[in-house]
């Protein structure tokens, strides 16, 4: 492999991985409070997507307008599931919220078949024209996109922190991973905090449809299902319940994918089986993945 | 007493774990500015008690009023903002908050940001530990310190009624009369105290009266001078026949 194309490769690796990262934290975020892998999460992605073009198309709206409501939009999608599907099943078995997980997905997804139809759409139009200008760098020819994928990632990232270890609601949310009714007692509406959690992870989830969408421009109701699973075994990766965790494991997953695949042409076709064996490797091997803790029986 | 003086009034509890009958009928008031105690054996009912009146569990029937207010099956977030706040048994620190972050949390429900200074510095005195221990994690410190940590952050909401669960359980001697002592003090501000023992000897010196609880009744209550004399009491809570 040459130095431009590894070059390329390091960035497509870095993009893609960003991107896992991003929608890994809703993952990540919601098991740690609740214990509950929220397999609607893949399809939250995929309704921002719609919804950022739907904004341009329909509404004609600008797009970086379009693309702000539809990263609100996906945040109140995340509030409503954990209101009208998890909400009601808090002092349920564990199983029972996760079956109602996997229905919630099947739910979106059939959603968006009837309401936006099977077919797909192109994401072309909305991508604002410079971002698809090619700039070489290094000999190494790159879309601006792919900076400003990066670069806008990274920011969500940055604030994605900021809020979870410099702000009151972040602390709570900190607090209930550990301990729901002690949070309680402090006087903290448990609900408001886990929405809110919802929301976040959710809002992520819509900028990372929607950057998955520029880069990979069709949209269609199932195009949620992979990036979720990968950025799923991000999580795993990681150590489910740790934000860090899951942002390393995003980038390390990524940049695998890119990389393995850069080496070695000829696997060009497994891609996606590499995530699976990480998954199968770790599950064997570190179950608390990279940065996780054991989970200690309280006595 | 007088009607008005009341802080806390529970009228027949009765408290179910699924078919478990935990709370049989428990009446009990808690005058302001008192210290009351309840005291009994394991598994009486006494953290029953008081999770219910936080509303953390529910009651099947019965009434709790604070300051004249129906509570009763309030969520827990409501109760302590109207004043009433929690020791919970066994300390339950944020393991992965730090010290300063354990406290602001016993603060959330308050935006008056002189007034939780105050409160800290007032907590500093109670605890001068706690000043150099403000950025460790709250999970690092050793059981006495989270006992002092988990008293004031429930001091941190400034609450009318604090309600202590087990408080100088697992501490060395020395230091469970450091607590018995700061509760003292704490009810010297004007903090009226409910608090729940097994250290029935300490409780009962502390306490202005006392309520002695055995499998979800109430079997005996009195002002403390009169129960620390009590034959019954004695042979069984105090070790000395």
């Amino acid at each position: 492999m040459s130095g431009t194309i590894f070059l390329q490769n390091l960035f497509n690796g870095l993009t893609l991985g960003g991107l896992y990262a991003l929608i890994a934290i809703g993952y990540t975020m919601v098991y740690g409070i609740l214990r509950l892998i929220n397999f609607a999460h893949g399809d939250v992605l995929m309704i921002g997507a719609y919804l950022a073009f739907y904004g341009v198309t329909l509404m004609s709206m600008p797009w970086y307008i379009s693309v702000v409501v539809a990263i609100l939009g996906s945040a109140g999608l995340g509030f409503l599931i954990d209101r009208v599907a998890y909400k009601p099943l808090r002092e349920s078995p564990r199983i029972s919220a996760l079956i109602t997980a996997i229905g919630m997905s099947f739910f979106l997804e059939s959603f968006a078949v009837v309401v936006f139809g099977g077919i797909p759409k192109s994401f072309l139009s909305i991508t604002p024209r410079f971002l698809k200008k090619v700039v070489v760098v290094f000999g190494a020819r790159i879309q601006v996109l792919t900076f400003f994928a990066l670069a806008t990632t990274v920011a969500l990232l940055a604030l994605l922190l900021w809020i979870v270890y410099k702000t009151k609601i972040g602390m709570a949310m900190r607090a209930i991973a550990t301990d729901i009714p002690t949070t309680a007692l402090m006087g903290a509406n448990i609900d408001n905090i886990i929405g809110f959690t919802f929301a976040l992870g959710s809002a992520l989830a819509g900028a990372g449809g929607i950057i998955w969408a520029m880069r990979y421009p069709q949209i269609n109701p199932y195009m949620g299902f992979m990036p979720g699973l990968k950025a799923f075994i991000a999580a795993v990766f990681g150590g489910i319940g740790s934000i860090q965790g899951a942002m390393l494991g995003g980038f390390i997953l990524g940049m695998m994918e890119i990389m393995i695949v850069g080496f070695f042409p000829q696997l060009a076709g497994y891609r996606d089986v590499f995530a699976f064996v990480i998954l199968i490797l770790i599950l064997m091997f570190k179950p608390t993945g990279i940065m996780g803790k054991k989970l200690t029986v309280k006595v | 007493m007088s009607r008005e003086e009341l802080m806390l009034e529970v009228e027949d509890l009765h408290v179910y774990y699924g078919a478990i009958h935990a709370l049989k009928g428990i009446s009990l008031k808690v005058p302001k500015g008192a210290i009351i105690t309840l005291i009994g054996a394991n598994g009486a009912g006494k953290t029953t008690t008081l999770t219910t009146i936080a509303g953390l569990v529910k009651a099947r029937s019965g009434r709790i009023k604070f300051m004249g207010e129906d509570i009763t099956n309030k969520p827990p977030h409501t109760v302590t903002q109207m004043g009433i706040a929690m020791v919970p048994e066994g300390r339950r620190i944020f393991p992965n908050l730090t010290v300063y972050e354990n406290l602001m949390m016993g603060a959330y429900t308050r935006k008056d940001r002189e007034g939780i200074q105050e409160d800290l510095e007032w907590v500093f005195q109670l605890f001068p530990r706690l000043k150099e221990r403000l950025t460790q994690l709250g999970g690092t410190l050793s059981g006495g310190e989270q006992q002092m940590l988990a008293i004031s952050r429930a001091l941190m909401s400034r609450p009318k009624l604090l309600m202590m669960d087990e408080p100088s359980l697992g501490l060395a001697p020395l230091l469970v009369m450091e607590v018995f002592d700061v509760i003292k003090k704490i009810n010297g501000e004007g903090t009226t105290i409910l608090l729940v023992e097994q250290n029935a000897m300490g409780a009962l010196k502390t306490a202005h009266y006392g309520y002695v609880l055995e499998t979800g009744k109430i079997v005996l209550e009195g002002p403390t001078d009169e129960l620390l004399q009590n034959e019954e009491v004695k042979k069984a809570y105090l070790g000395v026949a």
